[in-house]
């Protein structure tokens, strides 16, 4: 029976022919991704409670990125704990403040078509851009992955979502993530988003990762785009070579969809979220009467290299609004390292930006970029729910890079395609 | 099975779609449970957390704990002593986590029905849901057998204990 990407993906790692929705099944796991946030310092304890160790060492990747770099004794406490955990369990991939660990995944070339991979932060669904199953789960849950190598699953049912066309200049995966968030609605639990056509397979993978990123947000249990060239690619530019397979891992023609949708992206404004949810979104022109206090540029989603490239394609010859402040805090240390090298980073600061450490900072609430009562701010992360970002009152609009950063410039919500 | 699948108290009623963030909020993240959990809700019900009693149950509308993944969602509830959710819907990962915690969640179709402070008996085994302050019962489906030993044995912790142990 023809079956979609995912399906194939489950009945592999359950060691078995075929896998229908529904089914219970258990799976063996190839990749478990730990952060410093609900990583060491909540699963440690609990394996000194069972009296056991991890299951596999060279299966886990260690990241720290939400503590990062630590600001007082208590976050300094939770980094030194992590640090200690790889030592003790000689876990080599891990990654001290290199960047916010779904982006360094990316650059180390450590997902693989075909792949299940379990991520113990919701935005784990961001590596299903590379055609594996990768999700989040919760720290609990990601103790038992560490200590038993499996995990169980209930075989989800699957979503096609096709975007055709040549996008409008300004208008990124961003606007059709935000789009898709009120089309699709954010309870689309216990089904896996698969995102095709022509608008997606012309897209790299940075810009890829931003649809299977915020499948989280459209409450899927994950996203993924079936690998082609463009993927292998990513995987030997980080000096990995592909799984031979890696190709073969596609969804059958014929296999079963729940549903199928259509898009056009050629007809796609650039989109902004108003506050308190990202499936609260319109054309950003319907907020161009909303007043800024800040901008914020962060996140896995909204700060890798093609993200600074937009924001400084933007900011080139301009300056940001009197009154209005621009925070950017790059997705990784490598992004970082290559926008300094070819002058984004200067264009950057060179029109008043604050550069904030490599890290998910305010995005989570933690670290620098805080909001207070009632101030309003724009921020090309990928959650604006009450309080996220700093006080209760305070209010967050999502948008794409480019839209965040023009609006810094205007001091005002704005269409960034007045100014590209 | 044991008597405490079925939960007695009163009913805290939520809307629709309350996020991970509003019961454990990022400013609290290094804070230990005790304090974390007082700011539980807060967002949305100030006086939640102060007031909610040991049994008490939650109420919700659609695709409760949508969000981040973070387990201090229902352990903040846990500590506050929820002894149920009964929501239309609920988000992936905390329904996982939650069942991983011992915390009974059951799918209520009818949850608008229900109105703050009634007096509720919900046998989550079965799916039985009485409100002693209508008289009114309702049948949903209980938690499905694959998750009740989970459930049964108080989450995942006490669960993975019980397997090593008989392992040794």
């Amino acid at each position: 029976m023809p079956a979609t990407l995912v399906q194939k993906i489950i009945a592999r790692a359950a060691g078995k022919e075929a896998v229908r929705p529904g089914e219970i099944v258990t799976c063996q796991v190839d990749l478990a991704l730990l952060l410093d946030s609900g990583g060491p310092r909540r699963i440690w304890p609990r394996l000194k409670e069972l009296g056991v160790g991890v299951w596999d060492p060279d299966k886990i990747v260690l990241m720290t990125d939400h503590f990062v770099p630590a600001v007082d004794a208590q976050s300094a406490a939770i980094l030194k704990l992590t640090r200690e955990f790889a030592k003790e369990f000689r876990i080599k991939n891990f990654f001290d403040m290199q960047g916010i660990g779904h982006v360094v995944l990316m650059e180390q070339g450590l997902l693989q078509p075909g792949m299940f991979a379990c991520g113990g932060d919701s935005h784990s669904t961001n590596g299903g851009a590379f055609g594996c199953y990768m999700a989040g789960f919760g720290a609990i849950e990601m103790t038992g992955v560490v200590v038993t190598g499996e995990i169980w699953m209930q075989v989800p049912e699957t979503i096609r979502v096709n975007w055709d066309g040549k996008f409008p200049n300004g208008v990124v995966a961003k606007d059709i993530s935000l789009h898709l968030c009120r089309e699709l609605g954010m309870d689309n639990a216990f089904r896996v988003v698969e995102f095709g056509g022509n608008t997606i397979s012309n897209m790299d993978m940075m810009e890829r990762t931003v649809l299977t990123n915020m499948a989280a947000e459209l409450g899927a249990e994950t996203g993924l785009i079936e690998p082609d060239e463009i993927t292998l690619e990513s995987i030997r530019a980080a000096g990995v070579e592909p799984a031979v397979d890696a190709l073969e891992w596609c969804s059958d023609p014929g296999a079963h969809y729940l549903a199928t949708h259509e898009f056009n992206a050629s007809t796609l404004a650039p989109q902004v979220a108003a506050p308190h949810k990202p499936s609260n979104t319109g054309p950003a022109d319907d907020y161009c009467d909303v007043q800024i206090d800040q901008a914020y540029i962060g996140a896995c989603v909204g700060a890798k290299l093609s993200d600074l490239h937009m924001v400084a394609e933007v900011l080139k010859g301009r300056k940001v609004s009197k009154g209005t402040r621009l925070l950017v805090a790059p997705s990784s240390n490598k992004a970082m390292a290559v926008a300094a090298e070819d002058g984004t980073l200067a264009t950057i600061v060179a029109a008043g930006a604050t550069l904030l450490p490599t890290g998910c900072g305010a995005c989570a609430g933690l670290g620098a970029g805080i909001l207070a009562d009632d101030e309003v701010c724009i921020s090309s992360t990928n959650r604006n729910f009450q309080g996220r970002m700093g006080a209760n009152s305070s209010q967050v609009y999502l948008g794409s890079p480019y839209t965040v950063a023009a609006s810094a410039v205007a001091g005002r919500i704005t269409d960034p395609r007045d100014m590209l | 099975m044991s008597d405490s699948k079925i939960i007695h108290g009163s009913a805290w009623v939520f809307g629709d779609e309350i996020n991970t963030d509003t019961m454990a909020p990022g400013a609290y993240f290094k804070e230990p449970m005790e304090v974390m959990a007082q700011h539980c809700l807060e967002a949305v019900d100030p006086d939640f957390a102060a007031n909610v009693k040991a049994g008490d149950i939650v109420i919700a509308g659609n695709n409760f704990g949508v969000g981040s993944a973070r387990e201090q969602a229902p352990m903040a509830l846990v500590y506050l002593g929820v002894g149920a959710i009964l929501a239309e819907s609920f988000s992936r990962i905390f329904y996982r986590n939650a069942i991983n915690f011992g915390l009974p969640l059951l799918i209520f179709p009818q949850a608008k029905e229900i109105k703050a402070g009634q007096l509720l008996e919900v046998n989550v085994l079965e799916g039985v849901i009485a409100n002693a302050t209508t008289a009114k019962t309702y049948k949903v489906e209980g938690i499905p057998e694959h998750l009740m030993h989970m459930v049964d044995a108080g989450g995942l912790m006490p669960w993975l204990k019980e397997k090593y142990e008989q392992s040794e």
